[in-house]
Order: C-alpha cells, then sequence, then structure tokens
C-alpha cells in the first residue's frame, strides 16, 4: 500500500517521524493529488475507471434509443429503408471523417499532455473543438433541409409518406439530437480542458483531465459510428442515396 | 496494486495508422450499402462499425494500457448491452407463437 512512501524520503524538516501516526510526506506529494489517493498512478486508475462506469451508463442510455430502432426497424423494414434516403449520405458520411479527425487530435493531445507538450495540447485541443463545431454546423444544416421537405415528425410532416416513416424521424431526430447534446457538452469540457492545458496544468505525472475527459470525446464519436449506417445507409442499396424526394 | 508502472504512451504512428483504418473502413461501408448484397447488407454495416468501434476504443481510448478492472468494466458494458437486445427481441419475436390476442 503506502510503501512507496518509506523509501527515500529521509529529508524531512521534522526529524525522523518517530511519533507520526500517519506516513504520508506531504511536501514530496504533487500538488494534484487529492488527499484520498495514495499515489497519481492510483488517482488516474481510479478517474480513468470511474469514467468507464459513467460511460456504460451512456452506452445503457443510448441502447434504450438503439433498441427502439431495432424493433420498429424490424416491423417496418421497407418504409423504414424508404425514409433513410431522404437523408443526405454526404452529410452524414462527411460528418463521420469529422469526428474520426477530432477523435485522432482527442488523441494525439493526450499524447502531448503525456510528454510535456503545452503547445501540442493546446493545438490539438483547439483541432478537436473546431472539428466538433463543424459537424454541429453540418448538423444545423441537415436539420434545415428536414424541415424545408416537411420530414420533421407532427402536424406539418409530408402527409403523402406513411406514417411509419414519420416513426423512422422520430429516432432519427431524438438520436441524432441527443447525440448532437453531447457533442455541445463535450465541447464545453474541451473549452475547460483547453483553459487548463493552456495555463500549463498537465504534464507528465498529471493528465487524467485530458484523458478522462478525451474518454467521453471519443464515446460519442463511437456513438456516431453506429448511427451512421442504421440511419443514412438503410436504404443506399435501393438507388442512388439522398435523392429521394 | 499499482506495481512499478511505465505508463505507456501511444505513438503518433499508431495514431495515423488507426485513424487511417478508421477513414477507409468509413468509405467501405458507403461503397458496401450502395451494393444490393440482400439479407448480407446489415451484417457487413454493423460487422465494419463494431470494427470501428473497436479500434477507436482500444487505441483511441486507450485500453489496452488500463488495469483489468477497467477493461472488465468496458466488455461488461457492451455485454449488457445485449443482454438487453437479446431479451427483449425474445419477447417481441416469440409473442406470436402463443397465437392469442394481445401481442
Amino acid at each position: 500500500m503506502a510503501d512507496s512512501h518509506t523509501t527515500g524520503e529521509g529529508v524531512m524538516p521534522g526529524g525522523p517521524m518517530a511519533g507520526h501516526a500517519v506516513p504520508h510526506v506531504h511536501e514530496h506529494h504533487d500538488p494534484n493529488l487529492q488527499h484520498h489517493f495514495y499515489d497519481m498512478d492510483q488517482q488516474l486508475e481510479a478517474s480513468t475507471l470511474g469514467m468507464w462506469v459513467f460511460l456504460v451508463t451512456e452506452i445503457m442510455f443510448f441502447g434504450g434509443l438503439f433498441m427502439a430502432y431495432i424493433l420498429y426497424r424490424h416491423w417496418y423494414p421497407g418504409d423504414w429503408a424508404a425514409a433513410s434516403n431522404h437523408l443526405n449520405v454526404w452529410m452524414g458520411g462527411g460528418n463521420t471523417l469529422v469526428l474520426i479527425c477530432s477523435s485522432v487530435t482527442m488523441a494525439w493531445a493526450v499524447r502531448c499532455a503525456q510528454i510535456g507538450s503545452r503547445k501540442g495540447q493546446i493545438v490539438n485541443l483547439i483541432f478537436t473543438i473546431l472539428f466538433g463545431a463543424t459537424f454541429l454546423v453540418v448538423k444545423y444544416f441537415e436539420y434545415a433541409e428536414k424541415f424545408e421537405h416537411h420530414l420533421v415528425p407532427g402536424p406539418h410532416f409530408d402527409p403523402a409518406l406513411p406514417q411509419q416513416q414519420q416513426l423512422f424521424f422520430s429516432l432519427y431526430f431524438i438520436m441524432t439530437g441527443i447525440h448532437a447534446a453531447h457533442m455541445v457538452v463535450g465541447i464545453g469540457i474541451m473549452l475547460i480542458i483547453l483553459a487548463m492545458a493552456w495555463r500549463g496544468k498537465f504534464g507528465p505525472k498529471y493528465y487524467g483531465p485530458v484523458e478522462v475527459s478525451g474518454l467521453y470525446w471519443h464515446f460519442v464519436d463511437i456513438v456516431w459510428i453506429f448511427l451512421f449506417p442504421l440511419l443514412y445507409l438503410l436504404g443506399a442499396h435501393l438507388g442512388a442515396g439522398g435523392a429521394a424526394h | 496494486m499499482s506495481k512499478g508502472h511505465t505508463h505507456v504512451i501511444t505513438p503518433v504512428s499508431t495514431l495515423f495508422i488507426v485513424f487511417g483504418t478508421l477513414f477507409v473502413l468509413t468509405i467501405l461501408t458507403v461503397v458496401t450499402a450502395r451494393m444490393d448484397l440482400g439479407a448480407a447488407n446489415t451484417p457487413i454495416a454493423l460487422g465494419i462499425a463494431v470494427l470501428k468501434a473497436s479500434l477507436v476504443i482500444i487505441y483511441f481510448m486507450a485500453v489496452r494500457y488500463n488495469t483489468p478492472l477497467t477493461k472488465v468494466v468496458v466488455v461488461a458494458g457492451f455485454f449488457w448491452l445485449l443482454i438487453m437486445f437479446g431479451l427483449t427481441m425474445g419477447d417481441y419475436l416469440s409473442r406470436s407463437w402463443l397465437g392469442v390476442p394481445g401481442r
């Protein structure tokens, strides 16, 4: 347990710690080490594990929507394939590539924190935020197009289309909408991490916040990796995707 | 618990190989989706998506360098998701077998 603290720390100002009940030597501790952890490694392990436990709840959260998707797609395969062809494959596919770019800059930012490159962190985090913002801008134009084409569920939904297609668009908007909300939160987190990186907070000994918020960012990317083929490519084999109106 | 510790840092080359693979797989998923492969379309699309997600989890999220405990949590998370899908669809798919109203 605390064995790593009992060696090599003979320079105690108060002499040998004969009467001390607590073996921790505080002046040797990293200021970023919270007092309830033994060392930096344990702190990093605990935060990584904690983030993953949160991400498991996120898996189940999105999982419920994917469950609804599976069931309705199973019930109405033809209508869903036709509805899928209203989506713009180029915008969806382009956004997939944009998110992959954002993930690689995110992973690179973590690496830069680990090797102590402040400049590398800042550049990569800015690119991550810019890619995330690009995704949201493209999403805005996609949503606007759906409003123009009367594909938004509700009283103005194109009456010529079967109700089952309205169901598809309900799930499309809920799933991509919640995903977009996660992107907005992710950008907010990255702005905070960027501000911390700017002040030189991270280095080889302390990079937990970059790593852990990176896990969240990658998770949101993974959700999109599944959303793209399941929503956009469902009916692509029926004809030129995205052209049917 | 925490042993001597070599915190492995992912090399830039690995990041870019994974990036390139993800890029190619994204194009591949669009190309295969445009071909009429009958019943094979969905398994191929899902297979590519699972492969892409695994690459992100193993390399970008660096799960390969994490402790066994974290790995178990990651795998358990997706395992539970499959339980939810399996049991729910098992219910819906088998209801009509009984031939009673109330489906």
